[in-house]
C-alpha cells in the first residue's frame, strides 16, 4: 500500500447485462484505479448509463464479477448498501428527495448510516452479555444529538464550498438546474465516497447552467476524486479525463489517453463518432 | 310546526335534563374511538400491503407475500362491513375462545377492512412517487425499507391525502353498522334517546346534523394538513 496513487478501486471482469432478450453490455472487462478520470462516451443506447448503473448494482449485472473494497458486489449476498455509501452517484434528473430540505438531503444518509451502527453496536453488546456471541462489550459512545449536530456542520460547510449555504432549509423544487446538480453532488460528498459516479450530469441543464457543474466536478477532480463520468460534454472530456472509453453495442470499442483518442482515434466507429460531435 | 316545537322542547328535556347526554358523547366517543383507530391500523396495514406489492418479485418469497396480500384485498373489500363484523364477533371469537369487547372488535374489522382499501390507495400513491427517489436513496447506501420510509411514503401519502380523507369520512359513517354486535355509537346512543320519548324526528335529525358536523372537522382538518405536507412542493 506504498502507492495508493496506483490501487486498483473497481475490478470489472466480464460484466454482462440483459434487459430480457436485449444484450446491453457483452463482456466488459476494466480497472478503474485510484484517482482516475474515466469518461465514457459514446452513441446513445451503447449501454453507457447501463455501464456506470452496474457499477454499484444500480442494475444487477446478469453476468460477471465487480470488485469493489476487496468484495465482489454483484454477488447478491454481498449488502451492497454498505459499498454504494462510498461509491456516490450523481444523476442525469438530480434525483434530490422532494419532501426534505436541501440539508436534510445532504444530511440523510451520514445520519442514517450512523444511527445504523449504533444500533448494530447495542445488538452486538446485548448478545454478547448474553454469551451468545464472543467477544468484549464495546460501550456506545456516540449519541445522536451528537452525531446529528456533526452532520449538521459538515452539511453547512459543504453548502458554503458550492456558496449555496442560504438555500439550506429551502426544498428542492425552489432550486434552479445547476443549483439542484451541485447539492445532489455534495450529497454524494457528504459520504466521503472512494469514487462517484455521474450518470450524465448535466444533460437536463439548461446550456448557462453546465457550467457551474462542470466547474464543481473539476474542482473535484483536481483534489484527486476518483470519477466516472458518462458526458456528451466533450470539452470536458478532454480537459479533466486521464482516460477515454468509447463504448459502442454494448462493448468497450476504443480506451485511450484523451490527448490520443481526440487527435487520433483508431476504431472506424470512434472516428465516425467523433466527425458528428466534435 | 306546534308540533314539532312539542318534539323539539321533549328532546331537549330528555337530552338535557335526563342525562341523554351522557349517552351521546358515550356514542360519539366510540365513533370517534373505531373510526380513528380503524383509520391508523388501516393505514398501517395498507403501507405493509402495498410495500408488498411494489416489491421486485426476484424471491419466492416476495411472491408468496404477493398472493396472499392480492388474496385478503380480495377478501376484505368483496364482503359487506357488516357481514365482517358478524362473522368476526359471531363465528370468529368463540372458535378462539377470546373474549373481546364489542368495540374493540370494531376497531379490529374497520382496521382490516379500512386496510384493504389503504392498500390500494396507498399502492396508487407510491407508484405516482418518481422512480428517481427511490435511486437516489439506495446510490447513497440507504436501504429499500429505510428509503421506502423516509422518502417514498412520505411523498405517497401526500398524494393520496385527498383520498385518504375520503376513506376517514367513510369510515366514520359506516361505524353506524356497528350495533349490529352491539356497540353503543352515535347511532345507538340517538336510537335510545328515541326508544324513551317514543319520538324519533327530532333525535335522528340531531344525529345526521352530528354527522355531518364531524365529517366538515375532519375535511378541514386534511386540508390543512394538505396545506403543510405541500410546501415542499413548487411554488
Amino acid at each position: 500500500m506504498t502507492d495508493s496513487k496506483n490501487k486498483d478501486l473497481i475490478v470489472v471482469d466480464g460484466l454482462c447485462k440483459d434487459f430480457g432478450d436485449n444484450k446491453v453490455l457483452k463482456d466488459i472487462s476494466t480497472t478503474i484505479k485510484k484517482g482516475e478520470k474515466v469518461v465514457v462516451i459514446g452513441p446513445s443506447g451503447s449501454g453507457k448509463s447501463t455501464f456506470l448503473r452496474c457499477l454499484n448494482c444500480m442494475e444487477d449485472p446478469t453476468a460477471g464479477k465487480i470488485i469493489f473494497g476487496g468484495e465482489n458486489i454483484a454477488d447478491m449476498s454481498v449488502d451492497i448498501n454498505v459499498h454504494r455509501q462510498k461509491m456516490g452517484m450523481v444523476f442525469q434528473h438530480f434525483n434530490l428527495f422532494a419532501n426534505k430540505t436541501v440539508i436534510e438531503n445532504i444530511m440523510m444518509a451520514p445520519v442514517y448510516v450512523a444511527k445504523k451502527n449504533i444500533k448494530k453496536q447495542k445488538r452486538d453488546n446485548l448478545l454478547i452479555k448474553l454469551h451468545l456471541k464472543k467477544g468484549e462489550i464495546t460501550p456506545v459512545t456516540a449519541s445522536m444529538p451528537e452525531i446529528k449536530k456533526q452532520a449538521k456542520e459538515k452539511a453547512v460547510e459543504l453548502l458554503k464550498r458550492i456558496g449555496l449555504e442560504e438555500k439550506a432549509d429551502a426544498y428542492p423544487s425552489s432550486l434552479s438546474g445547476g443549483q439542484k446538480q451541485r447539492v445532489a453532488i455534495v450529497r454524494s460528498l457528504a459520504m466521503e465516497p472512494d469514487v462517484i459516479l455521474f450518470d450524465e450530469p448535466t444533460s437536463a441543464l439548461d446550456p448557462e447552467m453546465v457550467g457551474e457543474v462542470l466547474e464543481l466536478m473539476k474542482e473535484l477532480a483536481n483534489q484527486g476524486m476518483t470519477m466516472v463520468v458518462v458526458t456528451h460534454e466533450m470539452g470536458f472530456a478532454k480537459e479533466v479525463g486521464t482516460r477515454i472509453v468509447f463504448m459502442d453495442e454494448g462493448r468497450f470499442v476504443e480506451e485511450a489517453a484523451p490527448e490520443e483518442f481526440f487527435a487520433n482515434p483508431k476504431s472506424e466507429r470512434a472516428k465516425e463518432f467523433l466527425s458528428k460531435v466534435l | 310546526m306546534n308540533g314539532f316545537l312539542v318534539k323539539v322542547e321533549r328532546f331537549i328535556d330528555i337530552f338535557i335534563n335526563q342525562g341523554g347526554y351522557n349517552e351521546v358523547l358515550g356514542g360519539l366517543k366510540n365513533t370517534i374511538l373505531i373510526a380513528v383507530s380503524g383509520l391508523i391500523i388501516g393505514i398501517v396495514i395498507g403501507t405493509l400491503i402495498a410495500t408488498v406489492r411494489v416489491l421486485p418479485k426476484y424471491s419466492r418469497l416476495s411472491r408468496a407475500l404477493d398472493k396472499f396480500c392480492t388474496f385478503y384485498v380480495g377478501l376484505f373489500r368483496g364482503t359487506p362491513m357488516v357481514a365482517q363484523l358478524l362473522v368476526f364477533y359471531y363465528v370468529m371469537l368463540p372458535l378462539i375462545g377470546v373474549k373481546m369487547t364489542s368495540v374493540s372488535v370494531a376497531i379490529c374489522v374497520f382496521g382490516l377492512n379500512s386496510g384493504a382499501y389503504i392498500s390500494e390507495m396507498m399502492r396508487a400513491g407510491i407508484l405516482s412517487v418518481d422512480p428517481g427517489q427511490m435511486e437516489g436513496g439506495r446510490s447513497v447506501g440507504m436501504s429499500y425499507g429505510a428509503t421506502m420510509m423516509k422518502i417514498v411514503i412520505p411523498q405517497a401519502i401526500k398524494n393520496i391525502l385527498p383520498t385518504l380523507g375520503n376513506e376517514f369520512i367513510a369510515l366514520v359513517k359506516e361505524t353506524s353498522v356497528v350495533s349490529f354486535i352491539g356497540a353503543t355509537d352515535l347511532y345507538v346512543a340517538f336510537n335510545y334517546i328515541g326508544s324513551n320519548s317514543y319520538e324519533f324526528m327530532v333525535p335522528y335529525l340531531v344525529m345526521a346534523i352530528m354527522y355531518i358536523a364531524i365529517v366538515c372537522i375532519i375535511s378541514f382538518g386534511i386540508k390543512m394538513m394538505e396545506r403543510r405536507l405541500r410546501k415542499g412542493d413548487r411554488q
